[in-house]
């Protein structure tokens, strides 16, 4: 096992060699599917004509303003879910503990689902209110749970139990609102790609974008933070700072996610697992779990359009039934494990 | 007796409602082997842990060169204190070098994660703590012997002036167990603290400079270990009938209980 180092004035860093030939890899992955998804949609278009299409030629606002903003914010949204899993589960130690398990995605859904009947439902009150239907299901899911720690779990357990109350509320809120609202809301339950424009997914892409550079900043403070609660303090984490700023991190992801394309389900949950895996890094490492969940959801984005072409189906769909196959596999294993 | 820079005074420490410690006053000795004894649930792993910061005392405080360690940033507290709990727990497929990088944290920024100077002290950890072929070896294929002196390499890499263990020796083999005592009595003899929880008295009257005895939350004697160890500290404090003799090999007491029922 190589790695390379790199060492000039103040500067210095190491990196894995299987690290890098791992992003190199998923970046080639990741631009390959969102070249398949530009060509595909309504009509199939050779790479060479979309190619041709993006530089302005035929066909070019077909391209540029339909296909070219759903793949881009396929991609981000799909490493901003990855890096939300990575997240919640390193802050829980739990392989479980991602945001779509616990309910985050359900409550900011809610927040959002009340921006979009109640107020004028823009895309900053959406934002806004997804962030804070999240924000207070992590508070309650955290008070809930103080008796066992923001680990173990009970807090998985509280989140599952929390997640199925919230999808109730969520369709009383959908059954009370009018049936045109009630339609556009339920399409969005699934978690959907369908019809994304540029100007939706600008000021979403911007704040996730952000989100990700933050948390870049903390990453090494949170990969050793995985040494556990006694061995992360005395070794110098802030460990209250820390998990602050994740939760807040993580969060503001899903619910940015959440609140363009409603709850898209499992991605968060399978992505660290599968990047861990793939980069055989220790721990849950931040950037294979973002790439993978990119790639994730990109596939399943093409298999939510090629199944029953022409009718597009919610993303969420595909999602959730392979996600819910991962999810029983990953619970009898842990409960095995106890 | 020498100097402390490590100090705790009037300490209350609990978990919650349950109060393990009040008025606890330690000096840990600069430069020297102190050993923490005493009976199971005594105590003896909270004085740790309030000395590293992970438990904050309701009452007194704790002070590193007359300066609240709570007070510190911690990243200065984690240069000069090295702590290794009781049960560590290795992130998933981790190596062993990249274990006991982990160790250099506090010594690293943002922009520099691996400059020269960490990379001589994971060598030289890893070469101390006598792991340094299993480098390459995931921690979870390791023996829990090999595994312990991984995790005290982690801690060496740490750099600090003050070692404080919780019960190192409980994982190994007799032979495990001198070598690592013997480990950190040359780290002593280098000039670091060292201070650790130690379940075998005879062991910590060997090699302690100074010892701590303690029962229910209280120090019940302090000192070094041929002025203190008796055969009346041993009933009182494990209510252990023994005799104590000179070991024969260092001639420091050794404790040898009377058979009947305890």
């Amino acid at each position: 096992m190589t790695a390379l180092t790199f060492r000039r004035g103040g500067v210095s860093l190491r990196v894995e060699r299987q690290t890098l030939v791992l992003a190199a890899v998923m970046v080639v992955l990741i631009v390959g599917l969102m070249v398949l998804g530009l060509c595909y949609g309504a009509s199939w278009m050779s790479p060479a004509r979309v190619f041709d299409a993006l530089s302005g030629g035929r066909g070019g606002v077909y391209v540029r303003e339909w296909r070219l903003p759903r793949v881009v914010a396929t991609a981000v949204f799909g490493m901003a879910l990855g890096a939300a899993g990575a997240i919640f589960q390193n802050v829980t130690r739990n392989p479980l503990g991602a945001p779509d398990v616990i309910g985050l995605d359900a409550g900011a859904y809610t927040g959002a689902l009340f921006a979009f009947t109640v107020l004028s439902g823009t895309a900053v009150q959406l934002a806004t209110g997804s962030i804070i239907g999240g924000l207070v299901v992590a508070g309650i899911v955290y008070a809930l749970s103080l008796g066992g720690g923001l680990s173990g779990f009970r807090l998985i357990v509280i989140g599952i139990a929390l997640n199925a109350m919230i999808n109730a509320i969520n369709s009383w809120i959908i059954l009370r609102v009018s049936l045109d609202v009630a339609i556009a809301a339920t399409g969005w339950n699934q978690g959907s790609l369908n019809g994304l424009s540029w100007g939706k997914i600008q000021f979403p892409i911007v704040i996730i974008v952000a989100l990700l550079a933050l948390l870049a900043l903390r990453s090494y403070t949170m990969h050793q933070d995985s040494l556990g609660a006694a061995l992360s303090v005395t070794t110098g984490v802030n460990a209250r700072r820390l998990r602050l700023h994740l939760v807040l991190l993580g969060v503001g992801l899903t619910a940015t996610v959440t609140a363009v394309c409603g709850p898209i389900a499992f991605i968060a949950l399978s992505a660290p697992q599968i990047g861990r895996r793939l980069a055989r890094a220790p721990g849950i490492p931040l950037l294979p779990a973002a790439f993978t969940g990119a790639v994730l959801l990109l596939a399943s984005d093409l298999v939510a359009q090629i199944l029953l072409a022409p009718v597009s189906l919610p993303v969420g769909v595909v999602t959730t039934a392979v996600g819910g196959c991962y999810l029983i596999w990953l619970l009898s294993k842990e409960v095995r494990r106890r | 007796m020498s100097t402390s820079r490590l100090t705790a005074r009037d300490l209350t420490l609990r978990y919650g409602e349950r109060v393990v410690s009040t008025g606890l006053t330690v000096d840990v000795p600069d430069g020297a082997f102190t050993a923490i004894v005493g009976p199971n649930a005594c105590g003896k792993s909270t004085l740790l842990k309030a000395l590293v910061r992970l438990i904050r005392p309701s009452e007194g405080s704790v002070s590193l060169d007359g300066r609240d360690v709570n007070a510190f940033p911690t990243k200065e507290v984690a240069r000069q204190l090295g702590f290794l709990p009781q049960d560590p727990v290795a992130p998933e497929d981790i190596r062993v070098r990249q274990l006991v990088m982990r160790g250099r944290f506090p010594h690293q920024t943002l922009l520099s994660t691996w400059s020269e100077a960490d990379e001589k002290a994971v060598a030289e950890a890893m070469s101390a703590a006598g792991v340094a072929d299993l480098a390459e070896r995931p921690v979870q294929q390791l023996s829990g012997g090999q595994r312990q002196r991984v995790w005290i390499a982690l801690v060496l890499a740490q750099d600090t002036s003050y070692l404080l263990l919780d019960e190192p020796t409980s994982f190994l083999d007799i032979t495990h167990q001198y070598q690592l005592l013997d480990l950190l009595s040359r780290l002593r003899n280098q000039g670091r603290t060292v201070i650790t929880v130690l379940h075998d008295i005879n062991q910590a009257c060997r090699y302690a400079d100074h010892l701590v005895a303690m029962k229910a939350g209280q120090i019940v004697a302090e000192g070094a270990p041929v002025d203190v160890v008796s055969a009346e500290l041993l009933k009182e404090v494990f209510d252990l009938p023994c005799v104590v003799v000179p070991d024969p090999v260092t001639g420091t007491p050794m404790v040898v209980p009377l058979p009947g029922e305890h």
